[in-house]
Protein backbone atom coordinates (compact mmCIF):
# COMPACT_ATOMS: atom_id res chain seq x y z
CA UNK A 1 0.00 0.00 0.00
CA UNK A 2 0.93 3.58 -0.72
CA UNK A 3 1.10 6.77 1.73
CA UNK A 4 1.41 9.78 0.44
CA UNK A 5 3.59 12.50 2.34
CA UNK A 6 3.27 16.44 1.99
CA UNK A 7 6.86 17.70 1.94
CA UNK A 8 8.79 20.53 0.93
CA UNK A 9 11.49 18.24 -0.44
CA UNK A 10 12.46 14.89 -2.02
CA UNK A 11 13.82 12.55 0.40
CA UNK A 12 12.82 11.20 3.67
CA UNK A 13 15.06 13.33 5.45
CA UNK A 14 13.07 16.28 4.23
CA UNK A 15 10.68 18.65 6.13
CA UNK A 16 7.06 17.92 6.36
CA UNK A 17 5.03 21.11 4.56
CA UNK A 18 1.68 21.19 6.83
CA UNK A 19 0.15 22.67 3.52
CA UNK A 20 -1.96 19.64 1.82
CA UNK A 21 -3.01 21.03 -1.89
CA UNK A 22 -0.30 23.86 -2.24
CA UNK A 23 2.43 21.44 -0.38
CA UNK A 24 5.53 22.02 -2.53
CA UNK A 25 5.56 18.40 -3.27
CA UNK A 26 4.14 14.66 -2.21
CA UNK A 27 6.48 11.46 -1.25
CA UNK A 28 4.90 8.41 -2.23
CA UNK A 29 5.96 6.04 0.16
CA UNK A 30 5.06 2.24 -1.08
CA UNK A 31 5.05 0.12 2.32
CA UNK A 32 5.34 -3.33 0.75
CA UNK A 33 8.57 -2.28 -0.93
CA UNK A 34 9.96 0.53 0.81
CA UNK A 35 10.30 2.61 -2.13
CA UNK A 36 10.12 5.90 -2.13
CA UNK A 37 8.75 8.50 -5.37
CA UNK A 38 8.92 12.52 -4.80
CA UNK A 39 6.59 14.37 -6.73
CA UNK A 40 6.66 18.12 -7.71
CA UNK A 41 3.54 19.98 -6.78
CA UNK A 42 4.81 23.19 -7.99
CA UNK A 43 2.63 23.62 -11.03
CA UNK A 44 -0.58 22.91 -8.57
CA UNK A 45 0.90 25.13 -5.89
CA UNK A 46 0.56 27.77 -8.21
CA UNK A 47 -3.02 27.44 -9.18
CA UNK A 48 -5.17 30.43 -8.56
CA UNK A 49 -8.11 28.00 -7.43
CA UNK A 50 -8.55 24.18 -7.16
CA UNK A 51 -5.88 23.39 -5.54
CA UNK A 52 -6.74 20.72 -3.02
CA UNK A 53 -8.98 19.54 -5.62
CA UNK A 54 -6.24 18.65 -8.29
CA UNK A 55 -3.74 17.70 -5.06
CA UNK A 56 -6.10 14.97 -4.42
CA UNK A 57 -6.91 13.82 -8.29
CA UNK A 58 -2.81 13.69 -8.30
CA UNK A 59 -2.57 11.55 -4.85
CA UNK A 60 -5.85 8.92 -6.51
CA UNK A 61 -3.23 9.00 -9.30
CA UNK A 62 -0.11 7.34 -7.72
CA UNK A 63 -2.44 5.32 -6.00
CA UNK A 64 -1.60 6.16 -2.68
CA UNK A 65 -4.43 5.06 -0.15
CA UNK A 66 -3.42 7.21 2.60
CA UNK A 67 -2.62 10.94 3.13
CA UNK A 68 -0.13 12.06 6.15
CA UNK A 69 -0.09 15.82 6.42
CA UNK A 70 -0.76 18.99 8.49
CA UNK A 71 -3.88 20.05 7.33
CA UNK A 72 -6.65 19.93 5.03
CA UNK A 73 -9.39 21.98 3.48
CA UNK A 74 -12.72 21.37 2.79
CA UNK A 75 -11.96 20.72 -1.11
CA UNK A 76 -9.48 18.52 -0.02
CA UNK A 77 -11.30 16.92 2.19
CA UNK A 78 -14.41 15.85 0.26
CA UNK A 79 -12.07 15.29 -2.53
CA UNK A 80 -10.17 12.80 -0.74
CA UNK A 81 -12.99 11.35 1.43
CA UNK A 82 -15.10 10.61 -2.15
CA UNK A 83 -12.34 8.86 -3.24
CA UNK A 84 -11.48 6.67 -0.65
CA UNK A 85 -8.18 7.94 0.67
CA UNK A 86 -7.63 8.21 4.34
CA UNK A 87 -6.20 11.70 6.08
CA UNK A 88 -3.61 11.69 8.75
CA UNK A 89 -2.58 15.01 10.56
CA UNK A 90 0.84 15.18 11.97
CA UNK A 91 3.55 17.96 13.44
CA UNK A 92 6.57 15.75 13.04
CA UNK A 93 9.51 17.52 11.60
CA UNK A 94 10.36 15.61 8.67
CA UNK A 95 9.01 13.09 6.67
CA UNK A 96 10.76 10.27 7.99
CA UNK A 97 9.57 10.75 11.12
CA UNK A 98 6.20 10.95 10.19
CA UNK A 99 6.26 7.94 8.45
CA UNK A 100 7.75 5.95 11.61
CA UNK A 101 4.50 7.47 13.58
CA UNK A 102 2.30 6.01 10.84
CA UNK A 103 3.86 2.57 10.99
CA UNK A 104 3.21 2.77 14.65
CA UNK A 105 -0.22 3.19 14.08
CA UNK A 106 0.36 6.57 16.21
CA UNK A 107 -1.31 9.64 13.74
CA UNK A 108 -5.04 10.77 14.43
CA UNK A 109 -7.23 10.44 11.44
CA UNK A 110 -9.03 13.77 10.44
CA UNK A 111 -12.58 13.09 9.92
CA UNK A 112 -13.38 16.57 8.77
CA UNK A 113 -11.41 19.96 7.50
CA UNK A 114 -9.62 21.62 9.91
CA UNK A 115 -8.75 24.73 8.02
CA UNK A 116 -10.82 26.72 5.67
CA UNK A 117 -9.55 26.94 2.19
CA UNK A 118 -6.44 29.38 1.25
CA UNK A 119 -5.95 28.90 4.96
CA UNK A 120 -2.07 29.69 4.38
CA UNK B 1 -19.80 54.42 -29.10
CA UNK B 2 -18.50 52.02 -26.04
CA UNK B 3 -16.12 54.65 -23.97
CA UNK B 4 -14.48 52.32 -21.52
CA UNK B 5 -12.74 54.18 -18.45
CA UNK B 6 -10.12 51.58 -16.80
CA UNK B 7 -7.08 51.90 -14.97
CA UNK B 8 -4.42 49.45 -13.65
CA UNK B 9 -3.93 51.73 -10.41
CA UNK B 10 -6.90 51.77 -7.99
CA UNK B 11 -7.98 54.90 -6.80
CA UNK B 12 -6.97 56.96 -9.71
CA UNK B 13 -10.21 58.29 -10.50
CA UNK B 14 -12.11 56.32 -13.06
CA UNK B 15 -15.43 56.56 -11.25
CA UNK B 16 -14.64 60.51 -11.06
CA UNK B 17 -13.96 60.40 -15.00
CA UNK B 18 -17.05 58.09 -15.85
CA UNK B 19 -19.62 59.51 -14.06
CA UNK B 20 -18.13 63.32 -14.94
CA UNK B 21 -18.27 62.22 -18.56
CA UNK B 22 -21.81 60.65 -18.69
CA UNK B 23 -23.28 63.76 -16.93
CA UNK B 24 -21.19 65.97 -19.47
CA UNK B 25 -22.90 63.69 -22.45
CA UNK B 26 -26.50 64.47 -20.64
CA UNK B 27 -29.36 62.35 -21.08
CA UNK B 28 -29.72 59.47 -22.95
CA UNK B 29 -26.10 58.18 -22.67
CA UNK B 30 -25.65 54.54 -20.46
CA UNK B 31 -23.54 54.08 -17.84
CA UNK B 32 -22.54 50.69 -16.80
CA UNK B 33 -20.69 50.00 -13.86
CA UNK B 34 -18.92 47.25 -14.13
CA UNK B 35 -17.13 47.20 -10.77
CA UNK B 36 -19.11 44.47 -9.48
CA UNK B 37 -17.39 44.31 -6.44
CA UNK B 38 -17.87 47.50 -5.27
CA UNK B 39 -20.35 49.51 -7.61
CA UNK B 40 -20.18 53.48 -6.31
CA UNK B 41 -20.96 55.40 -9.27
CA UNK B 42 -24.58 55.55 -7.84
CA UNK B 43 -23.28 57.66 -4.96
CA UNK B 44 -22.66 60.46 -7.61
CA UNK B 45 -25.50 59.72 -9.61
CA UNK B 46 -28.69 58.94 -7.68
CA UNK B 47 -31.72 59.00 -9.11
CA UNK B 48 -34.00 56.37 -8.61
CA UNK B 49 -34.33 52.59 -9.06
CA UNK B 50 -36.01 51.20 -12.29
CA UNK B 51 -35.64 47.62 -12.17
CA UNK B 52 -33.62 44.71 -10.45
CA UNK B 53 -32.46 41.36 -11.65
CA UNK B 54 -31.05 38.46 -10.10
CA UNK B 55 -28.72 36.73 -12.04
CA UNK B 56 -27.38 33.22 -12.41
CA UNK B 57 -25.18 30.78 -13.53
CA UNK B 58 -25.53 27.36 -14.85
CA UNK B 59 -23.64 24.79 -12.53
CA UNK B 60 -24.06 21.16 -12.99
CA UNK B 61 -26.17 18.45 -10.94
CA UNK B 62 -25.53 15.22 -11.34
CA UNK B 63 -28.06 12.47 -11.94
CA UNK B 64 -26.50 9.50 -10.31
CA UNK B 65 -28.91 6.85 -11.23
CA UNK B 66 -27.31 7.67 -15.04
CA UNK B 67 -24.26 8.27 -14.21
CA UNK B 68 -21.45 5.67 -14.93
CA UNK B 69 -18.73 6.99 -13.53
CA UNK B 70 -16.81 7.74 -16.84
CA UNK B 71 -14.96 10.78 -15.58
CA UNK B 72 -15.29 12.80 -19.20
CA UNK B 73 -16.82 15.54 -17.27
CA UNK B 74 -13.89 15.86 -14.72
CA UNK B 75 -11.00 15.50 -17.42
CA UNK B 76 -12.66 18.34 -19.50
CA UNK B 77 -13.20 20.95 -16.91
CA UNK B 78 -10.07 22.77 -16.24
CA UNK B 79 -11.16 24.31 -13.32
CA UNK B 80 -11.79 21.14 -11.55
CA UNK B 81 -15.07 22.18 -10.61
CA UNK B 82 -16.73 18.52 -10.88
CA UNK B 83 -14.05 15.59 -10.48
CA UNK B 84 -14.55 12.25 -10.58
CA UNK B 85 -13.07 9.32 -8.95
CA UNK B 86 -14.70 6.31 -10.64
CA UNK B 87 -18.05 7.18 -8.91
CA UNK B 88 -20.45 9.51 -9.67
CA UNK B 89 -18.65 13.01 -9.73
CA UNK B 90 -18.16 15.76 -7.09
CA UNK B 91 -19.33 19.33 -8.01
CA UNK B 92 -17.78 22.27 -6.68
CA UNK B 93 -19.82 25.08 -7.48
CA UNK B 94 -17.21 28.02 -6.13
CA UNK B 95 -15.04 26.67 -8.49
CA UNK B 96 -17.38 26.85 -11.54
CA UNK B 97 -17.44 29.15 -14.19
CA UNK B 98 -20.61 27.61 -15.31
CA UNK B 99 -19.10 26.68 -19.39
CA UNK B 100 -21.83 23.97 -19.84
CA UNK B 101 -18.97 21.74 -20.82
CA UNK B 102 -19.73 18.79 -18.73
CA UNK B 103 -23.29 18.17 -19.26
CA UNK B 104 -22.26 18.54 -23.12
CA UNK B 105 -19.47 15.74 -23.07
CA UNK B 106 -21.33 13.62 -20.73
CA UNK B 107 -22.15 10.36 -22.87
CA UNK B 108 -24.98 9.37 -20.34
CA UNK B 109 -27.32 12.81 -20.29
CA UNK B 110 -26.75 12.22 -16.58
CA UNK B 111 -25.59 16.08 -16.01
CA UNK B 112 -27.81 19.08 -16.20
CA UNK B 113 -27.23 22.64 -15.59
CA UNK B 114 -29.00 24.96 -12.54
CA UNK B 115 -28.61 28.50 -11.69
CA UNK B 116 -27.08 29.49 -9.06
CA UNK B 117 -27.58 32.99 -7.99
CA UNK B 118 -24.23 35.43 -8.05
CA UNK B 119 -25.91 38.87 -7.93
CA UNK B 120 -27.65 41.31 -9.32
CA UNK B 121 -27.89 43.72 -12.05
CA UNK B 122 -29.74 47.20 -11.20
CA UNK B 123 -31.09 49.67 -13.45
CA UNK B 124 -31.71 53.41 -12.32
CA UNK B 125 -32.47 56.59 -13.86
CA UNK B 126 -30.35 59.60 -12.63
CA UNK B 127 -32.22 62.77 -14.72
CA UNK B 128 -31.95 60.94 -17.71
CA UNK B 129 -28.75 58.89 -17.58
CA UNK B 130 -29.66 55.60 -17.47
CA UNK B 131 -27.14 53.31 -14.88
CA UNK B 132 -26.93 50.40 -14.76
CA UNK B 133 -25.42 47.94 -11.87
CA UNK B 134 -24.03 45.21 -11.19
CA UNK B 135 -23.82 44.17 -7.30
CA UNK B 136 -21.79 40.68 -6.79
CA UNK B 137 -23.11 39.10 -3.54
CA UNK B 138 -21.06 38.58 -0.79
CA UNK B 139 -18.98 35.73 -0.98
CA UNK B 140 -19.14 35.11 -4.81
CA UNK B 141 -15.67 35.19 -6.19
CA UNK B 142 -16.63 34.53 -10.00
CA UNK B 143 -17.19 38.70 -11.13
CA UNK B 144 -17.00 38.35 -15.30
CA UNK B 145 -20.31 36.42 -15.53
CA UNK B 146 -22.25 39.16 -13.62
CA UNK B 147 -20.18 42.16 -15.92
CA UNK B 148 -21.24 40.38 -19.04
CA UNK B 149 -24.99 40.05 -17.91
CA UNK B 150 -24.35 44.14 -16.82
CA UNK B 151 -23.06 44.44 -20.80
CA UNK B 152 -25.87 42.49 -21.98
CA UNK B 153 -28.76 45.66 -20.66
CA UNK B 154 -26.92 47.92 -22.95
CA UNK B 155 -28.48 49.53 -25.88
CA UNK B 156 -26.05 49.99 -28.81
CA UNK B 157 -27.99 52.55 -30.37
CA UNK B 158 -26.67 54.90 -27.81
CA UNK B 159 -23.78 55.54 -26.14
CA UNK B 160 -22.08 53.85 -22.95
CA UNK B 161 -19.75 54.43 -20.64
CA UNK B 162 -18.18 51.40 -18.60
CA UNK B 163 -16.89 51.93 -15.11
CA UNK B 164 -14.51 49.51 -15.24
CA UNK B 165 -12.91 47.51 -12.32
CA UNK B 166 -9.25 48.26 -11.22
CA UNK B 167 -6.18 46.26 -12.28
CA UNK B 168 -5.67 44.28 -15.50
CA UNK B 169 -7.10 40.94 -14.76
CA UNK B 170 -10.48 38.96 -15.82
CA UNK B 171 -12.98 41.50 -14.61
CA UNK B 172 -11.34 43.97 -15.98
CA UNK B 173 -10.98 42.48 -19.66
CA UNK B 174 -14.54 40.87 -19.85
CA UNK B 175 -15.80 44.98 -19.52
CA UNK B 176 -13.18 46.18 -21.91
CA UNK B 177 -13.42 43.70 -24.93
CA UNK B 178 -16.36 45.15 -27.22
CA UNK B 179 -15.78 48.71 -26.26
CA UNK B 180 -15.19 50.80 -29.06
CA UNK B 181 -12.46 53.39 -27.15
CA UNK B 182 -10.46 52.82 -23.53
CA UNK B 183 -9.57 56.16 -21.40
CA UNK B 184 -6.80 54.82 -19.16
CA UNK B 185 -7.42 56.61 -15.75
CA UNK B 186 -3.63 57.28 -14.13
CA UNK B 187 -1.72 59.53 -11.59
CA UNK B 188 1.83 61.14 -12.21
CA UNK B 189 3.32 59.16 -9.65
CA UNK B 190 5.47 55.65 -9.69
CA UNK B 191 2.79 53.36 -8.41
CA UNK B 192 0.54 55.24 -11.37
CA UNK B 193 3.22 54.84 -13.98
CA UNK B 194 3.47 50.74 -12.88
CA UNK B 195 0.31 50.15 -13.17
CA UNK B 196 -0.66 52.48 -16.47
CA UNK B 197 2.48 49.90 -18.35
CA UNK B 198 0.29 46.97 -17.18
CA UNK B 199 -3.03 48.38 -18.03
CA UNK B 200 -1.23 49.68 -21.79
CA UNK B 201 0.04 46.29 -22.18
CA UNK B 202 -3.48 44.39 -21.83
CA UNK B 203 -5.53 46.42 -23.59
CA UNK B 204 -2.66 46.53 -26.54
CA UNK B 205 -3.04 42.84 -26.51
CA UNK B 206 -6.95 42.96 -27.23
CA UNK B 207 -6.37 45.60 -29.67
CA UNK B 208 -9.05 48.67 -28.67
CA UNK B 209 -7.68 52.30 -29.19
CA UNK B 210 -7.23 54.17 -26.04
CA UNK B 211 -6.31 57.20 -24.49
CA UNK B 212 -5.00 58.42 -21.19
CA UNK B 213 -6.35 60.72 -18.51
CA UNK B 214 -3.81 62.45 -15.97
CA UNK B 215 -5.20 62.75 -12.68
CA UNK B 216 -4.03 64.95 -9.99
CA UNK B 217 -1.63 66.52 -12.23
CA UNK B 218 0.76 68.66 -9.99
CA UNK B 219 0.90 65.85 -7.49
CA UNK B 220 4.14 63.94 -8.53
CA UNK B 221 6.75 63.76 -11.54
CA UNK B 222 6.80 64.03 -15.32
CA UNK B 223 7.36 60.50 -15.61
CA UNK B 224 4.21 59.55 -17.10
CA UNK B 225 4.18 62.67 -19.54
CA UNK B 226 7.59 61.20 -20.66
CA UNK B 227 6.33 57.46 -20.70
CA UNK B 228 3.07 58.90 -23.09
CA UNK B 229 5.41 60.45 -25.34
CA UNK B 230 8.00 57.64 -25.95
CA UNK B 231 5.53 55.18 -26.43
CA UNK B 232 2.96 57.39 -28.75
CA UNK B 233 0.16 57.28 -26.57
CA UNK B 234 -2.23 60.43 -26.42
CA UNK B 235 -3.19 62.31 -23.29
CA UNK B 236 -6.81 63.24 -23.71
CA UNK B 237 -6.66 65.58 -20.40
CA UNK B 238 -5.23 66.21 -17.48
CA UNK B 239 -7.39 67.34 -14.21
CA UNK B 240 -5.49 68.99 -11.70
CA UNK B 241 -4.59 68.37 -7.68
CA UNK B 242 -7.35 70.91 -6.59
CA UNK B 243 -8.42 69.97 -3.02
CA UNK B 244 -12.22 71.31 -4.28
CA UNK B 245 -12.36 67.80 -6.47
CA UNK B 246 -11.52 65.71 -2.95
CA UNK B 247 -13.68 68.02 -1.37
CA UNK B 248 -16.52 67.54 -4.14
CA UNK B 249 -16.13 63.83 -3.98
CA UNK B 250 -15.98 63.57 -0.43
CA UNK B 251 -20.16 64.99 -0.19
CA UNK B 252 -20.74 62.79 -3.45
CA UNK B 253 -20.98 65.65 -5.65
CA UNK B 254 -20.11 65.52 -9.02
CA UNK B 255 -17.17 67.32 -10.22
CA UNK B 256 -19.40 69.11 -13.02
CA UNK B 257 -22.22 70.31 -10.87
CA UNK B 258 -20.08 71.23 -7.80
CA UNK B 259 -17.28 73.10 -9.89
CA UNK B 260 -18.32 74.28 -12.73
CA UNK B 261 -14.95 75.57 -14.69
CA UNK B 262 -14.52 71.95 -14.78
CA UNK B 263 -17.42 71.16 -17.94
CA UNK B 264 -15.16 72.21 -20.47
CA UNK B 265 -12.59 69.49 -19.29
CA UNK B 266 -15.35 66.63 -19.79
CA UNK B 267 -16.49 68.29 -23.02
CA UNK B 268 -12.76 68.38 -24.36
CA UNK B 269 -12.51 64.64 -23.34
CA UNK B 270 -15.16 64.08 -25.14
CA UNK B 271 -14.21 65.67 -27.83
CA UNK B 272 -10.68 64.76 -28.14
CA UNK B 273 -12.10 60.63 -27.54
CA UNK B 274 -14.58 61.45 -31.48
CA UNK B 275 -11.48 63.28 -32.67
CA UNK B 276 -9.21 60.05 -32.02
CA UNK B 277 -11.24 58.01 -33.33
CA UNK B 278 -12.10 59.92 -36.38
CA UNK B 279 -8.77 60.30 -37.25
CA UNK B 280 -8.39 56.50 -37.30
CA UNK B 281 -5.69 57.01 -34.18
CA UNK B 282 -3.32 58.84 -36.13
Amino acid sequence: MKVAFTTSGTTLDSPMDPRFGRAAGYIIYDMDTDTVEAVDNRQVLNSAHGAGIQAAEAIVRFGAKSVVTGHCGPNAHRALSAAGVRIYTTQAPTVAEALEAYRAGALATLNSADVDGHWS
Amino acid sequence: MIISVASGKGGTGKTTVSVNLARTIGAGVQLLDCDVEEPNAHLFLKGREIGSDIVTIPIPTVDESLCDGCGECGRLCRYHAIVSFGSAPLVFPDLCHGCGGCALVCPRGAIRETGKRIGVVETRDADGITLIQGRLDIGVAMAPPLIRAVKSRLNREKTAILDAPPGTSCPVIATVRGSDFVVLVTEPTPFGLHDLGLAIEMIREIAVPFGVVVNRMGAGDDRVHRFCRDEGVPILLEIPDDRRIAEAYSRGELMVDALPDYTDHFATLMWNIRDFRNSGGK
